[in-house]
């Protein structure tokens, strides 16, 4: 699909009537995410134990960091003793490992995942690159600082980070998860309008909606 | 058994076995391949906190009504199938709803999820989700017909069509088993019991190195957890079925857990043997050796 694709235009119906088509109205959800409040008291709490006990992390790589993901699966590491499971889809999946530099089109392809990730949802940051651009600083095409554009509720820092720091990581977004800290979901919907500026002004081409439900 | 209310009662207790019993093993096939592979594996809870977890997010999103439906269809399929499979033999208690005609019931609930699961995957738009579909009728298809070339072998052997009245003609002696007395209908039918339960090398719907992850792709939250109470519920009622056929049922718990987790492990050891079918080979496969298998069990019967 190429922008053009998504523009308003008249088409002839198979009746022989010209009708209109807005594809960005006709075939998508144009809402802006809202806040979801937490559970009362106890429930939250063992909900939060829930989320924190089976982290299922988007097998999506990034970057170079995401060959320290692998060994994280084999016997070396054993990542599943932890309730860490790899899911094939966004929709499943309740964390998103930035697995470090993230070039500009990529970018793009994060939001889309991330937002079709369903709250709540947690962001963990890989390595030096997602914090300020690291080795690659400077490059045209790449971003420097990943929590202007995500909201990032753990860093693991290094170049690259070994797998026991991964492991590290996830221990420390799982104190956090059960102390009612990971609500990056809820920061994104109330700077919903700051994250969009700085990710419109990253990615030019912009031909999807603002929110991918 | 008189009152209508306690054999729900007790129905609804058979659900609640059999869903913990699927989990429970679910997390022990895990851990064995866990142990095989030199890994710890997951802990024996982690089933239950992965549903649980998946009904405690906070966000859901909607494809359409039949995209709601279908999760209620493919739950319906297992929770229906267990409900017309006596569980032990000679207990009013959990001989469930047992009627005279169940085996006919017994083989429509076999495809009745996957056709639920069609109409929902397609409304969830994602290509995977079609192919995976497509690809889970095609085999379905194929397995049913060795199954029901077995299971009909099995009526006109007993001459009977329920489930109960079979499970008390192999009682006495390990050999009045279907298996011994029929060896050919057993043989059809514990191979279509290899792609029934979509492990490797039959798992073409969710092919995890294919279409990962086939039909259930689009669905999240909630919805998926209804998805992962049919994975737990949906094998337990078909291996309990293959047990009453075949293996002359139980007559006590234990014999229950025995023998079904070693019916279980038939399809894991298959499994872990054998590398992954494409979906061609998988359903040439059962239109050969089961199919034939199948047919020669009918013929048997006839002669």
């Amino acid at each position: 699909m190429s922008k053009k694709d998504l523009e308003k235009r008249t088409v002839i119906s198979p009746e022989g009537n010209p009708i209109e088509i807005d594809p960005m109205n006709d075939y998508f959800c144009q809402d802006t995410p809202k806040a979801a409040k937490p559970l009362n008291g106890i429930v939250e709490k063992f909900a939060n134990w829930m989320r924190s006990e089976s982290l299922w992390v988007l097998g999506f790589g990034t970057g170079c960091g995401a060959i320290e993901m692998r060994p994280l699966m084999t016997p070396r590491f054993d990542a599943y003793r932890f309730g860490i499971q790899w899911r094939p889809t966004p929709r499943q999946a309740s964390v998103f490992v930035i697995s470090g530099y993230l070039s500009v089109k990529t970018l793009k392809r994060v939001i889309r995942s991330y937002e079709q990730m369903q709250s709540p949802k947690f962001v963990m940051g890989l390595g030096s690159c997602t914090i300020n651009g690291g080795m690659y600083w400077d490059s045209y095409n790449t971003i420097n600082r990943l929590d202007h554009y995500l909201p990032v509720d753990v860093y693991v820092t290094g170049c690259m980070p070994r797998p026991e720091s991964l492991l590290a990581g996830f221990e420390k977004l799982k104190k956090l998860i059960k102390e009612g800290k990971g609500e990056g979901a809820n920061k994104y919907a109330d700077n919903f309008e700051w994250y969009k500026a700085n990710q419109k002004k990253i990615v030019k081409d912009w031909d999807m909606p603002d929110y991918n439900w | 058994m008189e009152s209508i209310g306690l054999k729900i009662l007790y129905a609804l207790l058979s659900i609640f076995i059999a869903l913990n019993y699927g989990l429970l093993i679910q997390a022990a096939v895990h851990k064995i391949g866990a142990r095989v592979g030199g890994r710890y594996g997951i802990r024996w809870f982690q089933p239950w906190v992965d549903i649980m977890k998946n009904y405690a997010k906070r966000t859901r999103i909607s494809h359409g009504i039949m995209f709601y439906i279908a999760p209620v269809f493919r739950l319906t399929g297992g929770i229906g199938l267990l409900l017309f499979v006596p569980l032990i033999y000679g207990s009013e208690m959990f001989s469930n709803f047992s009627f005279t005609g169940d085996l006919l019931i017994i083989l429509y609930f076999q495809f009745f999820g996957i056709l639920g699961m069609a109409l929902g995957a397609a409304e969830g738009g994602h290509p995977y989700s079609f192919m995976g579909v497509a690809r889970g009728l095609a085999q379905v298809t194929s397995i049913e017909l060795p199954l029901t070339l077995g299971v009909i072998a099995i009526a006109v052997q007993y001459q009977t069509l329920n489930v109960s009245d079979i499970m008390a003609a192999q009682q006495g002696s390990v050999l009045n088993w279907t298996i011994f007395t029929n060896p050919f209908a057993a043989a059809a039918m514990l191979l279509a019991f290899l792609g029934s339960m979509g492990r490797s090398p039959f798992d073409v719907v969710l092919a995890p190195q294919e279409i990962p992850i086939g039909p259930p792709t689009e669905f999240h939250s909630s919805l998926l957890g209804v998805l992962q109470l049919n994975r737990a519920i949906f094998p337990v009622a078909k291996v309990i079925l293959f047990m009453n056929l075949l293996f002359g049922g139980a007559t006590n718990w234990g014999e229950l857990i025995v023998k079904t987790f070693l019916i279980y492990m038939w399809s894991v050891f298959v499994g872990v043997a054998f590398p992954r079918f494409r979906v061609d080979q998988s359903i040439r496969w059962f239109l050969t050796v089961p199919l034939i298998l199948g047919v020669i069990a009918v013929l048997l019967m006839k002669f």
